[in-house]
């Protein structure tokens, strides 16, 4: 058996998983075939094999899952793409080598662009050279084996959609994204999730465990990492059953000042299985999850579908949308502004609604018409000045008289700002026009310490627990109830049982968690004490 | 016989020609008999509208201007129909975006 192998990365996906390695798109284990004797025709009966079954997955997505994979068919019946590989194997070169090489051309293309939609394109190809030389070498195709860990560069939507998860397995990538559709897919159903491990090689070894807490990948576990693995098992099994003793109560700190615990949520998909009743209602919808997909802004009308279904599902608790939060670390294609020095500091959010009225616009539209449907407040991101928050409350009450003309049912939802920019927290009364506050401790972690969370050398800088954070934490919490407005927090901070008891003693009253986060955040709400 | 036609248009899709309207150009630049070429330049390089590999690989972006240049029998109709289709944004309308 091949040595241990430990790796660390990121995790998009907390969670434990054990299993069978399977490497994405490297069909070089139980080949049928010898490459030597593989000639033009069996890479033509290759490619239509394929295309045929990328046709058959595509009649089971939807969305920008079935764009993708309508535009790999497209691409397998393009003679552009299979001559350049004829060619080579008439020159006297193996299928194989000639179609892996005609399309690693390509991918390079790809790779190389500066826009993010076409880099992540690179993947699509890859998928399809990798599909093709499964078909060419009689490399069965759904050899996925059930509980499966997948280890490989990156994974696309419509894969980890045909997978079955019920039965347990994980995902390893050596790149990847947190933001990505498959890591939010992941998350919510419970899929441990790797990214960023690095140059993988998982070749030789047969079994692996994902270990989204530690954030490691241990190939060939050994016994001690088995023992580790079935400890993790056994506590988590125990911190499961005292979170379900807190779950559907309302959190009351030790001295017994209550406490609202409320989700951040960024798809509607992501709510499946949560009982609203575990929380106090959805403290951010991150709306930027809508903007990707097919790479246009979403019209009103499919906003405000998304919108509904995250509304209806809170059955009338509070529901608080961020207006689009783009820009910084949360690039659109063809929205956000590409090439600024430096995007942190740049058109992002608000700054960037507000120069793009007609995005904003049918934004604030759909979100007026939900608001006539249930308990929907309204945040915007990144606000500097108070003269933003009048600018946003303009557009509202235009798009409102839009919908009054119009006879299309609305209401106008209550309008508040996140304190994320350290202008803001300094100086919170200048900002009493906002209907309420929600502190967002991971950007104002960043620009009160000037130090980025993902550049590893600063990292452990950007810590929310410096006493500046904290100093502003409990200032905007001060002044909030001073002038009577509620605060709230909705990052990653709440979630972390290690910072409740200083945000408890600085005042803090709400906060908002991912949803796998809410049990373990009232248990520690309820041995902290308020002072 | 052969008839020629040329024409532009300005590419305002999101993104630019981004999968799906790739798709999209290259299908019904392969209803026509005549030979159609494409190009985000006058000068060139000018590429086959009819190849997905080509016009996606060309990774136009929004604010690009598309130059078609058609040879054939039905080169006007061509041209006439393959700029309407990037003028009504490739047919993505919220209605049908929200059943795509």
């Amino acid at each position: 058996m091949p040595r241990t192998v430990e790796i660390r990365g990121r995790s998009a996906a907390p969670g434990l998983a054990a299993g069978p390695v399977f490497t994405i798109g490297m069909p070089a284990g139980g080949a049928t075939r010898d490459p030597a004797g593989l000639t033009g025709d069996d890479l033509s009966a290759a490619i239509a094999a394929a295309a045929a079954e990328l046709a058959m997955l595509a009649e089971r997505v939807e969305g920008e899952g079935a764009d993708i994979l309508s535009f790999q068919v497209a691409l397998l019946e393009d003679s552009a793409l299979t001559d350049p590989a004829r060619e080579r194997i008439a020159a006297g070169e193996d299928a194989v080598s000639a179609w892996r090489a005609t399309l690693d051309g390509e991918i390079d293309g790809y790779r190389n662009s500066d826009n993010d939609y076409f880099r992540a394109r690179a993947g699509d190809l890859a998928d399809l050279r990798d599909r093709v030389l499964g078909h060419l070498l009689g490399v069965p195709a759904a050899a996925v084996p059930a509980g499966a860990v997948l280890v490989g560069e990156d994974i696309t939507p419509s894969r980890f959609l045909a997978m079955d998860w019920t039965k347990g397995g994980g995902i390893a990538l050596s790149a990847g994204s947190p933001t990505s559709h498959v890591a939010i897919l992941a998350r919510s159903r419970g899929v441990p999730m790797l990214i960023g491990l690095g140059p993988l090689d998982a070749a030789g070894h047969r079994t692996a465990i994902v270990d989204g807490e530690a954030a490691r990948l241990i190939l060939s576990p050994d016994a001690a990492a088995w023992a580790a693995l079935e400890a993790g098992r056994a506590a988590r099994d125990e911190r499961a059953r005292e979170e379900s003793e807190v779950l559907h109560r309302p959190a009351l700190t030790a001295d017994g000042v209550p406490v609202g615990v409320f989700i951040n949520v960024a798809d509607p998909d992501e709510l499946a299985g949560i009982d609203p009743a575990t929380c106090d209602g959805i403290g951010l919808v991150r709306t930027e999850f809508f903007f990707h997909g097919r790479g246009g802004s979403p019209s009103e009308e499919e906003q405000l579908a998304a919108y509904r279904r995250i509304v209806a599902w809170a059955a009338g608790r509070p529901v608080t949308f961020r207006t689009l939060d783009a820009g910084g670390d949360k690039p659109i294609a063809g929205l956000t502004i590409e090439g600024e020095s430096n995007p942190f500091l740049g058109t992002r959010g608000i700054r960037l609604s507000l120069a793009r009225p007609d995005v904003f616009r049918l934004q604030l539209r759909a979100l007026a018409r939900v608001a006539a449907e249930g308990n929907v407040k309204v945040m915007l991101p990144m606000v500097t000045i108070p003269e933003e928050i009048d600018a946003a409350a303009a557009l509202l009450d235009e798009a409102l008289a839009e919908l009054g003309r119009e006879g299309v049912p609305a209401r106008r939802p209550s309008l508040g700002i996140m304190v994320e920019v350290p202008a803001v927290a300094v100086e919170p009364e200048l900002f009493a026009r906002a209907a309420f506050f929600s502190i967002g401790s991971n950007d104002l972690t960043q620009y009160v310490t000037a130090a980025a969370r993902d550049i590893s050398a600063v990292a452990p800088l950007c810590d929310p627990a410096h006493p500046a954070v904290i100093g502003l934490i409990r200032r905007v919490a001060r002044t909030g109830a001073e002038i009577g407005r509620d605060v709230s927090l909705c990052g990653d901070m709440g979630g972390d049982p290690a910072h409740i008891p200083a945000l408890v003693r600085a005042g803090l009253r709400s906060v908002s968690v991912a949803p796998p986060f809410v049990g373990r955040t009232k248990l520690a709400i309820a041995a902290a004490r308020t002072a | 016989m052969s008839n020629e036609a040329a024409g532009q248009v300005l590419l305002t899709h999101a993104v630019g020609l981004h999968a799906r309207p790739s798709v999209k150009l290259t299908k019904l630049a392969k209803t026509f008999h005549s030979s159609i070429r494409l190009a985000a330049n006058p000068e060139g390089p000018w590429i086959d509208a009819k190849s997905i590999v080509k016009v996606m690989g060309a990774k136009l972006p929004q604010g690009s201007r598309l130059h078609f240049h058609a040879e054939g029998a039905d080169a006007p109709e061509a041209v006439a129909a393959l700029i309407g289709l990037v003028n009504r944004d490739f047919d993505e309308a919220p209605a049908d975006a929200a059943n795509g």
